[in-house]
C-alpha cells in the first residue's frame, strides 16, 4: 500500500469536517452546495465516533489479510494490486452483507439510498494524482495524516528513543 | 502562501492592489488573503447554516446529506429552524450596527443644537426645515436650534418606541406598499424593540417556525432601512451638510510621500469631519511644515471614506480589502478608526511600519492600539490632538513605497440633488428618469452595493456585474465599498457612459449630464435609494407599489451582517436581490426555497444567491423585464429582453435556486470512487 490514513486521536475535535469532505469527494458534483441535492445522496466512508472523552474518525484499515475479501462470495471485494487499498466492484456485489458482518471494525456499511456496499477507498484516484485523501486534506487540525507504514514506524521509534533519553536523564 | 501572478489575479481585480499585495506578500507580510488560505478548509456545517451554537446542550449539527446522520438538534430543531434562527440573528446584528451609527449622529445633532458639541454646527438648516415640515414639527417663528432639538428627540424615540410604528414608511412609501406592510405585520414598533424580540425569539426553545422567524427578520430589517439608516442619512445631511456632486480621486496612489497622511477608517462621520477640519488648521499646517511635510492629507477607507468624500471631496484610499495595503505603503502616519469593518490585524502591521493605529470609540478597542476616546464636547480638540500625533509621527517613516495608481471620480449624488440634475434647476423632478424607463431607453435601475470578501476576487464581481448592467441600458446606483470598487476602475466618471453604457443609457447620461453610475454615499445611505424609489412611484407611470418598479439590487461581494440586514430590508421593500456569496442557509433547501421563491408572494421581493456576476446581472435584468411586461411598458428601444419564451426568468444554478424537491440527476448509479473495477 502507498500509505495508511493515520489518526492523531489527541488532536481530533470531533468537527466531522472529514465526513463532509468524504461525501463530497464521492459525489458527482464534487461541491458541497450541490452535492446535498444529488440522488442518491453521497455518503461518507468515514465516521467520527465518540469514545470515552475523545472523538475519533474511523475508516477501513485496509487489512492485509482482509476478512471482507475472504468472505465475499462473488469476489466483488478485492485487492489485485498490493499498492492499492481494498476496493469493491459494484457490478459483482450481490449485497449479501457478509462483509459488513465480517469486518472487525464496523467500517463497511450498506448505503441504503444507493443500495450499495460502501467503504473507504483511500481516495486512490486522488492518491494516484499525487493528492492526499479528501478527509486528510480537509482536517482543519491535522488530526488525519496519510503516510507510509515505514514512516509511521520510524516516527514511533523516534518517540520511543525520546522516552528512553528522558528516563535516563531523569527529566 | 504563493505569490505567483496567477494567485494575485485571483486575489484582486485592482492592478494597484495587486502591485502592493505582491510586494507585501513577498516581504512576508500577512494579509487577509493569507489568513483566508490558513482558514481553509472551512467547516461545511457552518457554511451551510447547519451548526447551532445557541444553547449549551450543543453545538448541534444537522447532516446535510439525506439519510446520513442526525436530522435534528438536541432540542429537536430542524435544519430550517437552525438556519433561520441564526440568519435573523445576523439581520439583528446588522440592523444594530447601522442604527447605533444613526443614533450617534442624531445625538450629536442634539448636542450641537444645545451648543455642547465642540466644532459642530447645523450645516444645512434648510434640510432640517424640510424634514420638520415632513414630520409635522412646527418651524415658524422658532430658532433653528430649538427645532433641531425637538426633531432629535422625536428621532431618538424612533429607536426605543414601544408602541405604534416607525415614522418613515407611512411618510415616504407608496400607499399600496404601506398597506401591504401593515397587513403582513412587518412594520417595526421601534428599532430596538425588534432587535430585542429577535434575540428573544431565537433563544433556546422559542420560535421554531422558519416562516415566522424570517417574517420577523424582515420586520427587524425595516428598522434599519426605514429608520436607523434613514435617520443617519437625513441627520447626517443636516449636521454635516447635504452632499453635492463633487470630483475627487481614489486608490492607494492618493497617499502623498511628502505630506502627513492620515487615513480615517470605519463608518461614522462625526469624528472624521472634525479631523478634516483640523487638517486645515493653520497652526497644525505650520507644525507639519516644521517637520518637513508639505501638507496634511486626510483620506478614507470603507464608509468613513464615503462620508467625507460625499461632503468634503476628500480622497478615497480604498475599500475594505485595502486597509492592510494602505499600511504596506509605509506612508500612513496615523490610521484612525472608529467602528465596523476594522481588522484587528492592523495593529500588528503598524508595528512593522511606523503607523500609529488609534482607536476612538468606546465600543471598539483593539489590543495594542493607542486609544484616544472620542467625546463630542471636545471633538475639535481631540481631532487636533490626533492630527498632531500624525505630524509628530511623520519623521519616523521608514521605507515609503506608494503605488502611482489613482483614478478620478465624481460622487455626491442624493435624492435631493438628483432631482435638480434630472429636471434642471428650475424644474426639479424625477420625470426624465421615469420617461426614460417608460420609453424603453432605460431598462430600469439597479443598486449594486456592499463589501469586498476574500472569498471572491476583490472588486471583480462588482465590475463585471456593473459593466453588464450598463451595457444593457440599466442605470446603476451604488454605495459603500461597491462604489469604491467601481470608482477605482473609472466607472464613476461621466466619460464612462461613452465607454460602457448601452445606447439608451448613454442618451440619458448625455442629456442630463450624469455618469452612468451614481455614487450615493456610505452604506447607511442605501436609505437614499429607498427614497428615490418612492419618488419614482410618486412621479407616476411605473405602478403603485415599490415592487412594481423595474429595479433590482445586488451585493455581489458581501461579507458582513450589515449586508444581510440591507438585503432583508430591500426584499421587504419589494426588490429582487442577488446576494453572493450565499447566506448560510443552503443546508436547508426548504428555507432556501422560501427566501428565493415563496417570499415574493408576501412582500414582492425575493433573494437569489447566484455567485457568477454576469449570470446574476442577467437574472436581475430578467426580473426588470418581467416588471416592465407587467406594467405594459413599451419594448426596449435598443437593448434585448432577457425574458425567455414561456419562462419568467433564466434558472439559477440548482444549489442556489435550491428547490425543496431535489432535481433528478438521472438514473441511480453507484457513487464514484470506491467502485474499482477488477481487471
Amino acid at each position: 500500500m502507498k500509505g495508511a490514513i493515520v489518526v492523531k486521536v489527541d488532536r481530533c475535535q470531533g468537527c466531522k469536517t472529514c465526513e463532509l469532505a468524504c461525501a463530497v469527494e464521492h459525489a458527482k458534483s464534487q461541491r458541497l452546495e450541490s452535492a446535498i441535492h444529488e440522488t442518491p445522496p453521497p455518503a461518507s466512508r468515514v465516521s467520527v465516533e465518540q469514545g470515552d472523552g475523545f472523538a475519533v474518525p474511523l475508516q477501513c484499515r485496509q487489512c492485509e489479510d482482509a476478512p471482507c475479501v475472504a468472505v465475499c462470495p462473488t469476489q466483488a471485494l478485492h485487492r489485485t494490486d498490493p499498492e492499492l487499498p481494498v476496493l469493491i466492484d459494484h457490478d459483482q456485489c450481490v449485497g449479501c452483507h457478509a462483509c459488513v458482518l465480517a469486518c472487525p471494525f464496523g467500517v463497511i456499511r450498506m448505503d441504503r439510498h444507493a443500495r450499495a456496499i460502501i467503504k473507504c477507498d483511500q481516495c486512490y484516484e486522488r492518491v494516484e494524482r499525487g493528492e492526499l485523501p479528501a478527509c486528510v486534506e480537509a482536517c482543519p487540525v491535522r488530526a488525519l495524516e496519510f503516510k507510509s507504514l515505514d514512516q509511521v514506524a520510524r516516527e514511533k521509534r523516534g518517540a520511543y528513543l525520546l522516552q528512553i533519553e528522558r528516563a535516563t536523564d531523569g527529566t | 502562501m504563493t505569490t505567483t501572478s496567477e494567485s494575485m489575479e485571483k486575489q484582486s481585480a485592482d492592478p494597484v492592489a495587486r502591485e502592493v499585495l505582491k510586494k507585501a506578500q513577498d516581504a512576508g507580510m500577512e494579509t487577509a488573503y493569507s489568513r483566508h488560505a490558513d482558514q481553509e478548509p472551512r467547516c461545511g456545517f457552518g457554511n451551510l447554516g447547519l451548526c447551532c451554537r445557541i444553547c449549551d446542550m450543543g453545538p448541534c449539527r444537522i447532516n446535510p446529506f439525506p439519510g446520513e446522520g442526525p436530522r435534528r438538534g438536541v432540542c429537536g430543531a430542524t435544519a430550517e429552524t437552525i438556519a433561520a434562527r441564526h440568519l435573523i440573528r445576523q439581520v439583528a446584528a446588522g440592523v444594530a450596527a447601522h442604527s447605533d451609527h444613526g443614533h450617534d449622529v442624531v445625538k450629536t445633532l442634539r448636542l450641537a443644537a444645545q451648543g455642547k458639541a465642540q466644532g459642530y454646527s447645523i450645516k444645512d438648516p434648510q434640510r432640517l426645515l424640510d424634514l420638520a415640515k415632513e414630520w409635522g414639527v412646527k418651524t415658524e417663528g422658532r430658532e433653528i436650534a430649538d427645532v433641531a432639538i425637538e426633531m432629535a428627540d422625536a428621532a431618538l424615540r424612533e429607536f426605543n418606541n414601544q408602541e405604534g410604528e416607525i415614522r418613515y414608511p407611512a411618510l415616504r412609501a407608496p400607499e399600496a406598499t404601506v398597506k401591504n406592510w401593515r397587513e403582513r405585520g412587518i412594520l417595526p414598533v421601534g428599532v430596538e424593540h425588534e432587535i430585542v424580540e429577535t434575540l428573544h425569539r431565537t433563544h433556546e426553545g422559542v420560535d421554531a417556525d422558519y416562516v415566522n422567524l424570517i417574517m420577523h427578520g424582515l420586520r427587524t430589517s425595516m428598522g434599519d432601512g426605514w429608520a436607523g439608516a434613514m435617520l443617519a442619512t437625513d441627520f447626517g445631511d443636516i449636521l454635516f451638510g447635504s452632499p453635492k456632486p463633487v470630483r475627487s480621486q481614489v486608490n492607494l496612489g492618493v497617499l502623498k510621500a511628502d505630506e502627513v497622511n492620515i487615513v480615517v477608517h470605519g463608518h461614522e462621520p462625526t469624528l472624521s469631519e472634525m479631523v478634516v477640519a483640523a487638517s486645515r488648521d493653520k497652526e497644525l499646517l505650520d507644525l507639519a511644515a516644521s517637520k518637513g511635510a508639505k501638507g496634511i492629507l486626510v483620506g478614507g477607507i470603507c464608509c468613513t471614506a464615503n462620508e467625507i468624500l460625499m461632503r468634503q471631496g476628500a480622497p478615497v484610499v480604498g475599500n475594505f480589502l485595502h486597509q492592510e495595503l494602505a499600511l504596506a505603503t509605509g506612508a500612513v502616519d496615523v490610521m484612525l478608526v472608529d467602528v465596523q469593518c476594522i481588522m484587528p490585524a492592523l495593529v500588528e502591521h503598524a508595528e512593522k511600519f511606523h503607523t500609529k493605529v488609534i482607536t476612538t470609540s468606546k465600543k471598539a478597542r483593539i489590543p495594542g492600539a493607542e486609544h484616544i476616546p472620542f467625546d463630542e464636547a471636545q471633538a475639535y480638540d481631540i481631532a487636533r490632538r490626533i492630527v498632531r500625533t500624525a505630524i509628530e509621527n511623520f519623521p519616523n517613516r521608514r521605507v515609503v513605497d506608494i503605488p502611482a495608481g489613482k483614478t478620478d471620480l465624481v460622487a455626491g449624488f442624493t435624492v435631493q440633488n438628483t432631482f435638480q440634475h434630472l429636471g434642471g434647476r428650475y424644474r426639479s423632478t424625477f420625470r426624465p428618469l421615469n420617461d426614460g424607463i417608460i420609453s424603453g431607453r432605460l431598462r430600469g435601475v439597479a443598486a449594486v452595493i456592499g463589501c469586498n470578501t476574500v472569498k471572491k476576487t476583490q472588486d471583480d464581481s462588482h465590475l463585471k456585474m456593473v459593466k453588464e448592467l450598463l451595457a444593457n441600458d440599466v442605470l446603476v446606483v451604488m454605495t459603500g465599498c461597491a462604489a469604491t470598487a467601481c470608482a477605482k476602475a473609472g466607472l464613476l466618471q461621466p466619460e464612462a457612459a461613452e465607454k460602457w453604457a448601452g445606447a439608451g443609457l448613454r442618451e440619458i447620461c448625455e442629456a442630463v449630464g450624469i455618469p452612468p453610475v451614481l455614487h450615493l454615499g456610505s452604506c447607511v445611505d442605501n436609505s437614499r435609494i429607498l427614497v428615490a424609489l418612492c419618488e419614482m412611484i410618486k412621479e407616476g407611470g411605473l405602478g403603485d407599489k415599490l415592487s412594481d418598479l423595474p429595479i433590482a439590487g445586488a451585493a455581489p461581494e458581501a461579507m458582513c451582517e450589515k449586508a444581510i440586514a440591507i438585503g432583508f430590508y430591500c426584499v421587504a421593500s419589494g426588490a429582487y436581490v442577488n446576494y453572493s456569496p450565499a447566506m448560510r442557509v443552503l443546508g436547508s433547501p426548504v428555507l432556501t426555497r422560501f427566501l428565493t421563491e415563496d417570499i415574493e408572494a408576501i412582500v414582492g421581493g425575493k433573494f437569489n444567491f447566484e455567485d457568477d456576476p454576469i449570470k446574476a446581472a442577467h437574472l436581475m435584468m430578467a426580473h426588470m423585464d418581467k416588471k416592465r411586461a407587467a406594467l405594459k411598458l413599451r419594448p426596449l428601444m435598443y437593448a434585448a429582453s432577457f425574458l425567455t419564451d414561456g419562462k419568467d426568468a433564466p434558472t439559477a444554478a440548482p444549489e442556489t435556486a435550491a428547490r425543496a424537491e431535489r432535481p433528478d440527476p438521472g438514473p441511480a448509479q453507484p457513487a464514484r470512487g470506491c467502485a474499482g473495477k477488477r481487471s
